[in-house]
């Protein structure tokens, strides 16, 4: 356990260190988080934004939180967080110029202002004040100490969040849960979709994929009478990627064979 | 007081009718008219009864009250929907319900190629009920809803052929008239709530002796507002004329069974108040006066049958009035007067019909002439109405009218003077116009084209009411003079106290001759003028004559002093409703408006800037914060 | 060394994650910045509770991040659903309460 407070209101050098490592550090990681366009850059910077937290606050004695910060954050909501946005769309990037006017001016006022006036109030309540420290708070143990507090001055407000947990655990599964208004698409749907189609070319079912005598991959046209691939004999989606194989390289080279 | 169950029959039985024709309207098409006059009967029936009854009893006991229910209950303010028929209000009820099923009889017959005849008698049937309503509530709040009826009831008759435009505005015209007596009605009710703290007749009579003097006028001048309004009294005077665009039926009821009398039955009602208060009685007073001339200077330049007819009730309405302004002495020959007036305007009113039905609905008398050749029995039963009005003995007028001539001379000093000569005067003029109205019609040559009119007698559906009512017409002045009878049936209700009239200026005989002998003039005159009729109107005539025949300017007036000033403050203030109070509300709005389309741009729906906002708050708070900390 | 440095260092991280909020259009990125301040916070929890000597800002430390997991949770599967309607993760897109 890193317990560096000894003096009143000052910290020893290595605490100073290693705040003036992480505090920079995690600063630039927060406003990278504003300023990256993909929203997974966002999510890995803030992941270590928390882990510079976490770190910090070990170094102030609070070990269990620390932990937790990593467990609980940086572990499971982190993980949740990129979690949903592999679900939503990894891909997409946001702009990030601003659509609504005089949202910029008014956010640097109001960012100045605040911060301006959080120094100026926390500089007049923590100047002079002497950080009494707590070593002897965690006497018995950090981890102790912490719930001791929590079972006995909090309990009520620990049930109360429980029951809050199940909460938002039932309402998210309310929330995500999706009901089917349409019945499945079964065989026989899909056969009178064929012959309602607008030809009945395609009646019979389409064209399946491959060079069967060399090459059986679905990536791989099948070959009309005249020798021109058929689009329609493999998933459009490979199609669309790109990702659709010439059949030529597969053909038989029946000349060669005939001049040998 | 008798306590009686079943007075509210009187009222409830042609209310029920009424509604009844109405609501299954087409439905009742057929039968309609003879439930309606079954209706009417009944009640008349019902209602003398009534009468034999009350008459068998004896002192304080006729009165007769029913209360129905609790109406108004507030703190120690009680109104109770209560009826109440004593002396007086049976006089009305007869004469509303007699001579209201003698003319639905007769509309029997005159209604009978009008397809609406069932919501013709609908209507009769609901004016009879208001107006026994009216006679019979025992508060001033009883009796406003019946007045309210009335006013409703006459409407809807008034404007019942409301398919012509004119008819319509007449209708609408007497309405506005009538709300404006209804105004004074209802402030007389509040003074009465004010002063006495309740609105019953008996309260406020207990109460009218304590009551301050101002009080007491300030209710008087009201009260004589409402019955200008419904009795077309001066300076209220003007919607009746106009009101002869309903059927003709209907200017016999509104001028002689209901409607008008209203106003001489609020005051007579009221007459605690006005003996109590001398310069409300001054001010009847000059009300009757003003309006018995008014109403027979007019009488003598209409050419139109109906509106000389109009002008007269007016006149003889003014007697009346003039009668209760007189004081205790007065109230009985008001309502003398108003109930052989019932009777002979009543039958006159039909009998114009009974013309106008004979000759294709033409009312204009230069028109007429010599009809007595072709409708005899309607002549006949006109002119026994006519030898009524104008005061000739042994006819009802005669009786009734000097009564209140008399009482005028009496009335003392100059005042008597002036009223007594005023009163002759205008029997003089009814003389004159009453004559002329004779003659052009019934008498002399024939004014009309034989090719297109074809005079000839009504049925006897129609005539026999006109024959009855004739018959009241001679005989009903004596019934109510022999030995005071109506004098001594009514003291109980308007002369409590038992006084006298002032002291005789001169012998009654000596009146009644003056009066003859100036209706003799009248009569004279009259014939002579009327020698030859031309069948247009002179065009020219005096200015006086000019004036007379456009109703003495009253139109003229109302319009110049009232309509246009309202006009013009209506205008005015519309313009300023416009300008500034909408405009306030308007400027109110577009600052509004204008500021929230800024404003609604920070609304843009982009969760970021919600975002920014609510940080754009935290700053606020930590500043707060850093501020207070400071 | 002063202890205040911690403060500093967490204010700093915590009104970059606010920009970010603000500023970016992914909504997973927004969410990670959410992260981030609330991990800011923590920071500053931690250090509070070193300079008063008790654990309490510790134990306020470890119930945001489980208040955090939760919202991460209900958050992400919000985001999953819109993204299978819209097939849109910006939050741009969802703007329907504009109009």
């Amino acid at each position: 356990m890193l317990n560096l407070a000894l003096e009143a209101g000052r910290t020893h050098t290595p605490e100073a260190v290693l705040f003036w490592f992480l505090a920079p550090l995690a600063v630039a990681a927060a406003l990278g988080m504003l300023l990256v366009k993909k929203a997974v850059h966002s999510a890995l910077l803030l992941a270590w934004v928390m882990i510079s937290l976490a770190i910090i606050y070990i170094a102030q004695d609070a070990l269990f939180l620390g932990i937790v910060q990593i467990v609980v954050y940086t572990g499971a909501v982190m993980m949740l967080f990129l979690f949903i946005l592999m679900l939503v769309g990894v891909d997409s990037s946001d702009s990030l110029k601003e659509t609504i006017k005089g949202q910029r001016p008014a956010i640097i006022f109001v960012s100045i202002g605040l911060i301006g006036l959080f120094l100026s109030l926390l500089g007049r309540a923590t100047i002079g004040v002497p950080a009494i420290g707590l070593t002897k708070a965690n006497a018995d143990g950090n981890v102790q100490g912490l719930a001791s507090e929590l079972f006995t001055k909090y309990v009520w407000a620990f049930e109360v969040v429980s029951a809050l947990l199940i909460t938002a655990a039932l309402g998210a599964m309310v929330l995500a849960h999706s009901q089917k208004t349409k019945s499945k698409f079964q065989q026989r749907d899909l056969s009178i979709a064929r012959f309602r189609g607008k030809s009945l070319a395609t009646a019979a079912g389409l064209p399946s994929s491959g060079v069967f005598a060399r090459h059986n991959a679905v990536d791989v046209p099948a070959l009309l009478p005249d020798g021109s691939p058929s689009k329609l004999s493999i998933s459009q989606t490979l199609d669309a990627r790109g990702d659709m194989i010439e059949s030529k390289i597969f053909e038989l080279e029946a000349r060669e064979v005939e001049e040998d | 007081m008798t306590t009686s169950t079943h007075l509210v029959y009187l009222i409830a039985l042609p209310l029920v009718s009424a509604a009844l024709l109405l609501i299954l309207g087409r439905l009742a098409d057929k039968w309609g008219h003879l439930l309606a006059t079954l209706v009417s009967a009944s009640t008349f029936a019902f209602a003398a009864s009534e009468f034999f009854a009350m008459r068998s009893r004896s002192g304080a006991a006729r009165a007769t009250t029913q209360k129905l229910f609790d109406w108004i209950s507030v703190g120690t303010f009680k109104v109770d929907a209560a009826l109440l028929l004593d002396q007086l209000s049976i006089c009305f009820v007869l004469l509303i319900t007699g001579v209201g099923t003698l003319i639905h009889i007769y509309s029997i017959a005159y209604m009978s190629h009008d397809r609406d005849r069932r919501r013709f008698f609908a209507y009769l049937n609901l004016f009879i009920a208001a107006m026994l309503l009216l006679v019979l509530g025992n508060s001033y709040l009883n009796l406003y809803v019946g007045w309210e009826g009335v006013g409703l009831a006459s409407y809807l008759l008034i404007g019942f052929w409301n398919q012509k435009p004119a008819y319509a505005t007449a209708a609408k015209k007497a309405f506005v008239a009538n709300r404006v007596g209804d105004v004074g009605l209802s402030l007389a009710i509040m003074i009465a709530f004010a002063q006495f703290g309740t609105v019953s007749f008996a309260g406020v009579a207990a109460g009218a002796p304590h009551a301050s003097s101002a009080a007491l006028a300030a209710m008087g001048a009201m009260l004589l507002l409402a019955a200008a309004g419904k009795s077309a009294q001066f300076p209220l005077q003007s919607w009746l004329g106009d009101a002869m665009a309903g059927p003709t039926p209907v200017s016999a009821l509104i001028h002689a069974a209901t409607m008008v009398t209203a106003g001489v039955y609020l005051i007579t009602r009221s007459n605690f108040i006005f003996d109590a208060s001398s310069t409300a009685r001054l001010l009847v007073v000059i009300v009757g006066t003003i309006t018995l001339l008014f109403g027979a200077i007019i009488g003598t330049a209409k050419d139109d049958i109906k509106k000389a007819l109009a002008a007269s009730t007016m006149s003889q309405i003014g007697y009346m009035i003039l009668a209760t302004g007189l004081g205790p002495i007065g109230y009985a020959f008001a309502i003398m007067h108003l109930l052989t007036h019932g009777f002979f305007k009543a039958g006159m009113f039909l009998g114009a019909g009974s013309v106008m039905h004979g000759m294709n609905d033409e009312v204009n008398m230069r028109r007429f002439g010599g009809l007595n050749r072709f409708l005899p029995i309607t002549a006949i039963t006109f002119g026994f109405g006519y030898l009524a009005i104008i005061g000739v003995p042994p006819f009802a007028g005669f009786y009734s009218k000097d009564k209140i001539i008399e009482t005028a001379f009496n009335a003392g000093g100059t005042k008597g003077y002036i009223l007594g000569i005023c009163a002759l005067l205008g029997a003089g003029l009814t003389a004159f116009y009453m004559t002329r109205l004779i003659v052009m019609t019934f008498w002399g040559t024939p004014r009309w084209s034989r090719d297109e009119q074809h005079p000839h007698e009504s049925p006897a559906l129609m005539w026999v009411p006109m024959a009855i009512l004739a018959v009241g017409s001679v005989a009903s002045g004596f019934l109510f003079t022999s030995g005071n009878s109506m004098v001594h049936w009514l003291a109980p209700v308007v002369n409590p106290s038992g006084a006298e009239g002032g002291a005789e200026l001169m012998k009654p005989i000596v009146v009644s001759l003056l009066a003859l002998g100036v209706v003799v003039i009248g009569v004279a005159y009259a014939i002579f003028k009327y020698r030859t009729v031309p069948v247009e109107a002179p065009e020219k005539v005096t200015v006086f004559t000019r004036i007379a025949r456009r109703d003495l300017m009253q139109d003229a007036f109302n319009e110049a002093v009232l309509m246009r000033p309202g006009q013009k403050l209506t205008t005015g203030l519309v313009w300023a409703d416009y300008s500034f109070v909408d405009g306030l509300v308007r400027a109110v709005g577009f600052t509004l408006g204008t500021s929230s389309q800024a404003v609604r741009k920070i609304q843009n729906g982009y969760a970021r800037t919600y975002a920014l906002v609510m940080l754009v708050g935290v700053l606020a708070l930590v500043a707060t914060i850093w501020m207070v900390t400071l | 060394m002063d202890i205040s440095n911690y403060l500093y260092l967490s204010i700093i991280l915590f009104t970059i994650g606010a920009v970010g909020v603000v500023i970016r259009r992914n909504a997973i990125v927004v969410f990670m910045c959410v992260e981030l301040m609330l991990n800011a916070a923590n920071l500053a929890f931690v250090t509070f509770s070193r300079i008063n000597g008790n654990l309490d800002g510790q134990v306020a430390s470890f119930f945001t991040m489980v208040v955090a997991a939760c919202e991460v949770v209900v958050g992400l599967a919000i985001i999953v659903t819109i993204y299978r309607s819209r097939r849109s993760a910006s939050v741009d897109d969802a703007s329907l309460l504009k109009r």
